[in-house]
């Protein structure tokens, strides 16, 4: 397994009373995977993403990636944020370089760098514009750009699409699982949109809150390029709302 | 709403006319003594003696222009040192904000106290000279510009922090390259705010033991009864003051 989950809790004081996050949740995810974390808001599927990310540390519990306990943030996992995070000081060009001067790789090198996945996300004629210049869905894809150049093996993504309309974040999924089955990274995404879920995730991760734990999890056999109004598709979406007690259940009205 | 810049020039022109125009007014109606109140014309008359010829018995007789360019420099002095210091040393402490919290109420306590307060003790450990007029200065300018760059490092986007984190950017990769940058627009404004306060002190600065300088230049009217030289002078730093003011905000909106 290469990123692992040992029964981890998180609990935050909420005056005075403990609210607990997470409890004693497990899991485990495959290189070269796409894991979604599915749930309603407060299941902690958040917080287990900042677990996984190093920004957040658990109060009981370990989290490996590969043979390595995570204890900090590191260049060789990266996340995207719901609010993309660029820096709006910074031409979308040198924002994608980030990550490449931090490495102290040179300007040349950079530069080229940059302009690939910059091209990779349909950018390049954008490179000098200032992110505040830019729509939300170009600004991720900015935010994409950014992590993919620093070629992190993991990405993790924050609800990357929640503040999208509901055609551009099509499209953009459509991007990031083309882009990242083309780059072999293994992905968590978070997010509480199942028809998103369905359409990105190998398996998806059903999280309930209170306490945040993990419900279950559903794999989704079928191949990727999905199409959103097959039978399979509404199959795997109605197995994941049952999962949400979200199907009214019905009455049996008679036995064979 | 922005003014257009035509109406702008015929609001002060226009303004200041009227003053001008009630000024003489009252010294034609109310028939004060010249010395007490001076008419607009005798001003004019002691600025351009000022300018071209200097005070007459005054202890240093140097024109208009020279005093001007004296106090320019002790205010360049003490206002680009001061600056630099308190925008260094609020990032840092806005940086490592625990210092801070320990900082803060030394701050607190010696901010209220007025620059001019510290006079004896300046001139007991400078002398006399252009010291004390760059130490009021400095210290007139440090205070603001120092509590609101630890407020904007402070007040950051939480997500910048993260970003660099995740990056992997070192401690003085992320000071200067995100939390400067971050930072700069509110720390423009404080600079433009000193800016103001620091030239009101330095009259005060260069009341004690200055032999030149527009501070020097008000003392010496006084001395010599010369109460049109008197405002003459007050009206030059007055404009002085604007043109300075006129000067950081173009650069404000230059650089932003």
């Amino acid at each position: 397994m290469y990123i692992r989950v040992e029964d981890v809790s998180v609990n935050y004081q909420q005056g005075g009373s403990t609210f607990e996050a997470l409890k004693n949740v497990s899991l485990s995810i495959e290189r070269g995977e796409f894991i979604c974390l599915l749930g309603p808001s407060g299941c902690g599927k958040s917080t287990l993403l900042n677990l996984l990310a190093g920004f957040e540390k658990p109060a009981r519990g370990r989290v490996f990636i590969g043979e390595r306990q995570v204890t900090a943030p590191s260049p060789k996992y990266l996340t995207i944020f719901q609010n993309y995070g660029l820096f709006p000081w910074r031409s979308v060009l040198h924002n994608v370089e980030l990550g490449l001067e931090a490495k102290k790789m040179n300007r040349k090198e950079r530069r080229q760098q940059a302009l690939k996945y910059l091209d990779m996300v349909g950018l390049v004629q954008a490179k000098d514009k200032k992110p505040c210049q830019l729509s939300g869905g170009m600004q991720q894809r900015v935010a994409i750009a950014r992590a993919l150049a620093a070629d992190p093996e993991i990405l993790f993504m924050d609800e990357p699409f929640g503040a999208l309309d509901a055609i551009t974040r099509m499209k953009l999924q459509d991007d990031i699982l083309r882009i990242c089955k083309d780059e072999g990274k293994t992905i968590v995404f978070v997010t509480h949109d199942i028809e998103e879920a369905v359409f990105l995730a190998d398996r998806i991760v059903v999280m309930e809150a209170n306490p945040g734990s993990v419900q279950g999890i559903v794999k989704v056999e079928m191949p990727h390029e999905r199409d959103r109004t097959s039978d399979d598709f509404i199959v795997i979406r109605d197995r994941v709302f049952a999962m949400m007690h979200l199907k009214k259940e019905k009455e049996v009205e008679y036995y064979i | 709403m922005r003014i257009k810049l035509g109406k702008k020039v015929w609001c002060t022109a226009v303004s200041l006319l009227v003053l001008l125009a009630v000024w003489e007014a009252a010294v034609l109606i109310g028939s004060f003594p010249e010395v007490l109140f001076p008419s607009p014309i005798s001003v004019w008359n002691a600025f351009w003696q000022l300018w071209t010829d200097g005070l007459p018995g005054s202890s240093s007789r140097v024109v208009l222009g020279v005093h001007i360019l004296v106090s320019l420099k002790r205010f360049a002095a003490g206002y680009v040192g001061s600056v630099v210091t308190a925008v260094a040393a609020g990032l840092l402490l806005g940086w490592f904000f625990r210092v801070f919290s320990y900082i803060n109420p030394i701050v607190q306590l010696v901010r209220p106290i007025a620059p001019v307060a510290w006079m004896p003790f300046i001139v007991l450990w400078f002398g006399i000279g252009d010291a004390p007029a760059v130490a009021i200065i400095f210290l007139a300018g440090f205070f603001p510009v120092l509590l609101s760059t630890v407020a904007a490092v402070e007040h950051m986007e939480p997500v910048y922090r993260k970003v660099a984190r995740n990056f992997g950017l070192s401690q003085a990769q992320t000071l200067y390259k995100v939390v400067f940058p971050a930072a700069f627009p509110q720390i423009m404004n404080s600079l433009r705010l000193a800016l103001g306060t620091a030239w009101i002190f330095l009259v005060s600065g260069e009341m004690v033991g200055a032999q030149s300088g527009l501070g020097f230049l008000i003392m010496d009217a006084k001395n010599c009864l010369r109460s049109d030289a008197l405002l003459a002078t007050m009206i030059t730093i007055g404009v002085i003051g604007l043109l300075l003011d006129w000067g950081i905000r173009r650069l404000e909106k230059f650089v932003l």
